[in-house]
């Protein structure tokens, strides 16, 4: 077991549980897009950072793929902390301004304006459904081609894959391309597309969090 | 696809023991051999090494090295880093550009000449640089151009690389 301590908390958890983890474990929320329980951590997105104390200094770091280690204190809400995630949500949503789940965290963080430039790419490059599609669906049927700004999630050639499984999941896990539910026009008001069927617990004091964190990283307290 | 084309492929994977790790080393090599990567070889590299195939696709959509579209015989690659650039290469690719009649990442429709330009071949001190078929042609101005294209249109070998 290691001990650290989380926002003044001493904790411990097991060795190679990452600090986002260990503080979900306390019920402290970090938001995170590029994180899923079921895929391997991959820090794409940097908004789960936390200032890590070392002495009278303190680091930067993505707490989703940051090892927790013995003696660490761990800083998950400071000043610094929300001024660069700030920074960052701006970013994500330069490249995303239609996403709902980045509006919803934006706001959440008090950002209500995108000072740079808006590209609209639909694709924040979280990498969420390249690592669900080969780590999870064992396909391997899309992935990332190009690189630098013309780095996109592709198909090889633009053709449907041989190996997708048609699963959806993909487009499930994304958290930018949320799909329009249509279930009022619908019969029986279900589709039977839609994964998220069963209804969301609430805790006694719903503060909306798995608005932020995505109802997949969804935990009741 | 023809059949010559698949066994020499199929040679090129044989020699790295058809190993994944080799995949960039066998994509170099199958488009030393054709001057690009056809759709087709892709397909065949990635089946042949059990992979899928947006992984092959990612690796060559990835390094400006390799190239999905055919290539012409000679390939000819402008500096434009920031040392040749201050240096005059502007005026060198405009020259190269004026000659060739096509622009970078262009290749002409004779199949002759591919140029590209590239941000710095780590031979500042030579700036501005123009590589014609991987030879290094240094303190380039635009007169030197059409000297340098004639000269390597008379090799015989040439868009290796
Ligand atoms: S739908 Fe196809 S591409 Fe998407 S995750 Fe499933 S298998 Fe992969
Ligand atoms: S398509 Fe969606 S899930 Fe995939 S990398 Fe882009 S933002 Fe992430
Ligand atoms: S959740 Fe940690 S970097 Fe994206
Ligand atoms: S800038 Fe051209 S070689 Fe360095």
């Amino acid at each position: 077991m290691v001990e650290l301590t989380i926002d003044g908390i001493k904790t411990s958890v097991p060795e190679g549980t990452t600090v986002l983890e260990a503080a979900r474990e306390m019920g402290i929320i970090i938001p995170a897009l590029c994180y899923h329980p079921g895929l391997t951590p991959y820090g794409a997105c940097r908004v789960c950072i936390v200032e890590v104390v070392k002495g009278s200094q303190s680091l930067l770091e993505a707490s989703c793929t940051l090892p927790v280690a013995q003696g660490q204190t761990i800083i998950t809400s400071s000043a610094k902390v929300s001024q660069a995630r700030k920074v960052i949500i701006e970013l994500l949503l330069a490249a995303c301004p239609n996403s709902k789940t980045l509006q919803d965290l934006a706001a959440s963080m008090g950002v209500n304006r995108v000072r740079f430039k808006i590209k609209d790419k639909n694709c924040i490059l979280c990498g969420l459904c390249v690592r669900y599609c080969k780590e999870q669906m064992q396909s391997g049927g899309i992935g990332f081609v190009g690189r630098g700004t013309s780095r996109r999630v592709a198909t090889a050639f633009g053709e449907t894959p041989e190996e997708c499984r048609n699963c959806n999941g993909c487009e499930w896990i994304c958290p930018v391309c949320e799909r329009a539910c249509m279930a009022g026009s619908l019969t029986d008001g279900v589709c039977g597309r839609c994964l998220n069927l069963a209804p969301v617990e609430t805790c006694p004091v719903c503060t909306h969090c798995s608005e932020a964190v995505g109802s997949s990283g969804h935990r009741v307290y | 696809m023809d059949s010559v084309r698949e066994e020499k492929v199929e040679e090129v994977i044989r020699e790295y023991d058809s190993s994944r790790d080799s995949l960039i080393s066998i994509l170099q090599d199958v488009q030393s051999e054709y001057r690009y990567l056809p759709e087709s070889i892709l397909k065949l590299v990635a089946r042949k090494l059990g992979l899928p195939l947006i992984q092959v696709y990612g690796v060559a959509t990835f390094f400006k090295a390799f190239s999905l579209k055919p290539r012409g015989k000679h390939l000819l690659s402008v500096c434009l880093g920031t040392a040749c650039h201050v240096r005059g290469a502007p005026a060198v690719l405009d020259e190269v550009e004026r000659k060739l009649c096509i622009g970078p990442g262009e290749t002409s429709e004779d199949m002759q000449f591919t140029l590209e330009t590239v941000n710095c071949l780590g031979a500042c001190a030579l700036g501005p640089i123009m590589v014609m078929d991987g030879e290094y042609h240094g303190q380039m101005v635009p007169g030197k151009v059409q000297g340098t294209i004639n000269r390597c249109k008379k090799s015989p070998r040439g868009g290796k690389k």
